[in-house]
C-alpha cells in the first residue's frame, strides 16, 4: 500500500489520465470495423452529396417574359434552349404570372427581358434581363443561375466582337424562395456539421454506455480514479478523430469537389473544435441518460443525427421553414456551427462576422458539459 | 482492529428496503463471508461499503474512513472484483494489469516487475499478450482477483468472485484468498455458493436486508444444529418473503 499511497497525490495525475487515453484508443483501433466506419464515413458522404445530389442542371423547364420580342431577346432564348440544360416551356404575358408560375411547380427559372431590349442595346449599348430562380432547390438553382448567366456573358462577348461600341447585358439574377442561398456549395459545410456530431456524440455516448453495459464501469466507479478523468479520456480519441475527419472533408472538398476555403483556415478549425465539444458533451449527457448501447444509438440518432438532417439548414434552409420550426431550430447546434462555417469558409467572412455564432456555441458547451458532468456524478450514488 | 464497521446501515430505493439497519464488524486479515439468496441485500450492502452508493441511514467506516464522506479515500485503500470478473476484453492481459495499477496509482517504476511477478504467480506469463477475451473464464477470474489485490489494498471486496466457475477452479481460487488472507489483507467476499462458507472466518447471512445470523461456521452449525451450512442457510431462508430473481 505504500507504494501507492505516498504518490497519489499529483504525479499520478498524468500517468493514470494517460493509461486511460491509451486504453480508449486500443477500444477503438482493435475494433476494425468501427475504425472503417470513423475513417471512411467523411469521404462516402462527401463524395455522395459532391457528386449525387447535387444533380446536374438538365431540362430544367423555363419561362420567358418578352415584351419586345426583337433580334436580341430571341437570341438569347436561342441560345439558352440550344443545350440540354434548359427548355423553353413557355412565354408570359405579364410578370404577374411569375408568381402563379413558380408555384405551378413545372417552371423553375424564369427569365425576364427588359421592355424594349434590343433597341436600348443597340442605341445605350445598356440592357437588362433579370433572372428569377427557384430557389427552394439551392443547388440546382444556383448551377441554373451560373449556366444563364455565363451563356448571357457569351452573348455579350459576341456582340462585342462585332461591334466595337461596348455593349453591357446586366443579368440580374434573383434566388426566390430561399433568398439568402448564396453558394451551391452548401452541403459541405453540413457534411461537416453532420460528421462531427455523428462521430463525437453518437460514439461517444455509445462508449461510455459499453462500459456501463459490460460492467466495467462499476469497477472504474469503485476505484479511486476521478469521474472526470474517465469522461475526459473517454472523449479524447474522439476529439482527435473528429479532427482528423474534418481535415479529410476539407481536402476533399478542396482537391475533389474544388469548393475552396475563401476564409481564415485557423478559425475555421477553432470553431470546429468547439463544435466538436459541444458534440461530445452531448454525446456524454446521452450517456447518462441511457443505460444500453442500443438505447444510445437511438438517442443520438433521432436526437443529435435527425435534428441536424432536418433542422439545421443542412438540406432545408431554415428562412423557409415555419416559424415553430424556426424557433426549434436555434436550439440545433449544427445550425449555428453550418451557417458559421459557411460564412467563414464558402463566403470568406471574417471572425468577427460570426462572433454570434462563436458566442451561442461556446455558451452550449459550458452548460451541456455542466449539466452532463454534474448527471455523470450522481450516477456514482 | 477493525477494517470494516457498519452500524444500522440501510439503504431504501423509494418504498423498497434494498438493505434494512444492518450492523457488523470486521477485523484485519478476516475472511469475512456475506451469505444471502439472490435479492437480499448483499451487493447493495457490498456497494455502500465500497463507496458506490451512498447509504439512506446508518453509518460504515472501511479503512478507517467514513463511507459516505470520505468515499474517495475508501475507494484509495480498497480493491473490488465485481459479479463479471470485469477486465477489458478488448485489452491484453499485461495492458488490463498495468491500466488498473495506473488507476490506483501504482508507482510507474513499480508496475512493470510486479506485473511479471502478478504474472507468473497465476501462470499467466506465457499469455501476457493475449487478448482477455480470448482466455478461459477460470483464467479471468485469477487475473480479475490479481489486479483487485495489485495495489496491496487493506480490504478487498469480492462480489460473487466464483459465479460459473468449476469446483476445481474454484477450490484453487479459495487458495489464493487465503494467501491473500494470510498476509494481512481483509477479505469481505459474496457468495452462494455454501460450501465455500466453510472457508471463512466468520460469515452473515443476509435474509431480505437483514442480517438474521452472523457467526463462525461452526457455532453457526451448532446454534442451528444443522450438518452443514447449506442446512443453515435454508432454515434461514425459508424464511425470506421476497421474490427471488
Amino acid at each position: 500500500m505504500n507504494m501507492a499511497k505516498n504518490n497519489f497525490q499529483f504525479s499520478i495525475f498524468n500517468f493514470q489520465f494517460w493509461c486511460f487515453v491509451q486504453k480508449e484508443f486500443y477500444h477503438i483501433f482493435r475494433d476494425r470495423r468501427t475504425v472503417m466506419v470513423m475513417i471512411l464515413m467523411p469521404i462516402i458522404q462527401v463524395i455522395l452529396f459532391g457528386f449525387a445530389i447535387t444533380t446536374e442542371v438538365k431540362n430544367v423547364k423555363i419561362a420567358i417574359y418578352d415584351p419586345s420580342r426583337d433580334v436580341a431577346t430571341q437570341h438569347i432564348t436561342e441560345k439558352i434552349g440550344a443545350g440540354e440544360f434548359f427548355i423553353i416551356d413557355r412565354y408570359l404575358n405579364s410578370p404577374a404570372e411569375i408568381d402563379r408560375t413558380f408555384r405551378e411547380g413545372e417552371v423553375s427559372v424564369i427569365i425576364l427581358f427588359s421592355d424594349n431590349f434590343g433597341e436600348r442595346l443597340l442605341h445605350t449599348g445598356d440592357a437588362g434581363i433579370q433572372v428569377l430562380l427557384d430557389a427552394s432547390e439551392p443547388n440546382q438553382a444556383s448551377s441554373a443561375g451560373m449556366y444563364i448567366n455565363s451563356i448571357i456573358a457569351d452573348y455579350q462577348q459576341e456582340l462585342m466582337r462585332e461591334a466595337s461600341i461596348p455593349f453591357q447585358i446586366r443579368p440580374e439574377i434573383r434566388m426566390l424562395y430561399n433568398p439568402s442561398m448564396k453558394s451551391g456549395y452548401n452541403f459541405v459545410p453540413g457534411v461537416m456539421g453532420m460528421i462531427l456530431m455523428l462521430i463525437c456524440a453518437m460514439m461517444t455516448s455509445i462508449a461510455i454506455v459499453r462500459e456501463k453495459e459490460m460492467g466495467t464501469m462499476e469497477v472504474l466507479l469503485a476505484s479511486p480514479v476521478k469521474p472526470i478523468y474517465v469522461v475526459l479520456s473517454k472523449m479524447s480519441p474522439y476529439f482527435v478523430i473528429s479532427w482528423f475527419n474534418l481535415i479529410t472533408i476539407l481536402l476533399l472538398s478542396v482537391y475533389v469537389l474544388g469548393v475552396p476555403v475563401s476564409g481564415n483556415l485557423f478559425w475555421l478549425n477553432v470553431l470546429s473544435l468547439l463544435f466538436i465539444v459541444v458534440a461530445l458533451g452531448l454525446g456524454l449527457f446521452i450517456s447518462t441518460l441511457v443505460d444500453t448501447q442500443v438505447a444510445a444509438m437511438l438517442a443520438s440518432g433521432m436526437g443529435m443525427i435527425m435534428p441536424v438532417m432536418l433542422l439545421s439548414g443542412f438540406v432545408f434552409p431554415t428562412e423557409s421553414m415555419p416559424p415553430v420550426l424556426q424557433w426549434l431550430s436555434t436550439v440545433v447546434p449544427a445550425r449555428w456551427y453550418i451557417a458559421a462555417v459557411r460564412r467563414i469558409m464558402i463566403e470568406g467572412a471574417p471572425v468577427q462576422a460570426v462572433w454570434k455564432e462563436f458566442a451561442i456555441l461556446a455558451g452550449m458547451a459550458a452548460v451541456i458539459i455542466t449539466v452532463s458532468l454534474k448527471n455523470f456524478k450522481s450516477r456514482l450514488e | 482492529m477493525k477494517d470494516i464497521t457498519a452500524k444500522n446501515l440501510t439503504k431504501r430505493f423509494g418504498d423498497f428496503t434494498a438493505v434494512d439497519s444492518i450492523s457488523f464488524e470486521v477485523e484485519r486479515g478476516e475472511i469475512f463471508g456475506f451469505l444471502g439468496a439472490n435479492g437480499a441485500g448483499k451487493t447493495t450492502a457490498m456497494r455502500m461499503l465500497c463507496g458506490l452508493s451512498q447509504p439512506t441511514a446508518g453509518e460504515g467506516y472501511v479503512a478507517g474512513f467514513n463511507i459516505d464522506t470520505e468515499a474517495e479515500k475508501v475507494k484509495a485503500h480498497i480493491g473490488y472484483m465485481s459479479q463479471k470478473f470485469s477486465l477489458y476484453e478488448d485489452l491484453r492481459v499485461w495492458e488490463n494489469v498495468r491500466l488498473f495499477a495506473g488507476i490506483y496509482g501504482v508507482r510507474k517504476d513499480l508496475i512493470k516487475p510486479k506485473t511479471e511477478e502478478t504474472l507468473a504467480k497465476i501462470d499467466l506469463t506465457a499469455e501476457r499478450n493475449t487478448l482477455v477475451k480470448e482466455i478461459p473464464l477460470g483464467w479471468k477470474q485469477k487475473l480479475s482477483f490479481s489486479i483487485a489485490t495489485f495495489h496491496n489494498p487493506n480490504i478487498v471486496f469480492l462480489d460473487e468472485p466464483t459465479g460459473g466457475v468449476d469446483p476445481l477452479t474454484r477450490r484453487r481460487f479459495w487458495d489464493m484468498i487465503q494467501e491473500a488472507a494470510e498476509g494481512g489483507m481483509t477479505v469481505f467476499v459474496t457468495t452462494h455458493y455454501m460450501d465455500e462458507a466453510e472457508y471463512c472466518n466468520r460469515v452473515s447471512i443476509m435474509v431480505d436486508g437483514k442480517i438474521e445470523a452472523l457467526d463462525t461456521p461452526r457455532n453457526l452449525r451448532k446454534q442451528f444444529a444443522a450438518e452443514n451450512m447449506d442446512a443453515v442457510f435454508h432454515q434461514l431462508a425459508r424464511k425470506a418473503t421476497r421474490i427471488e430473481n
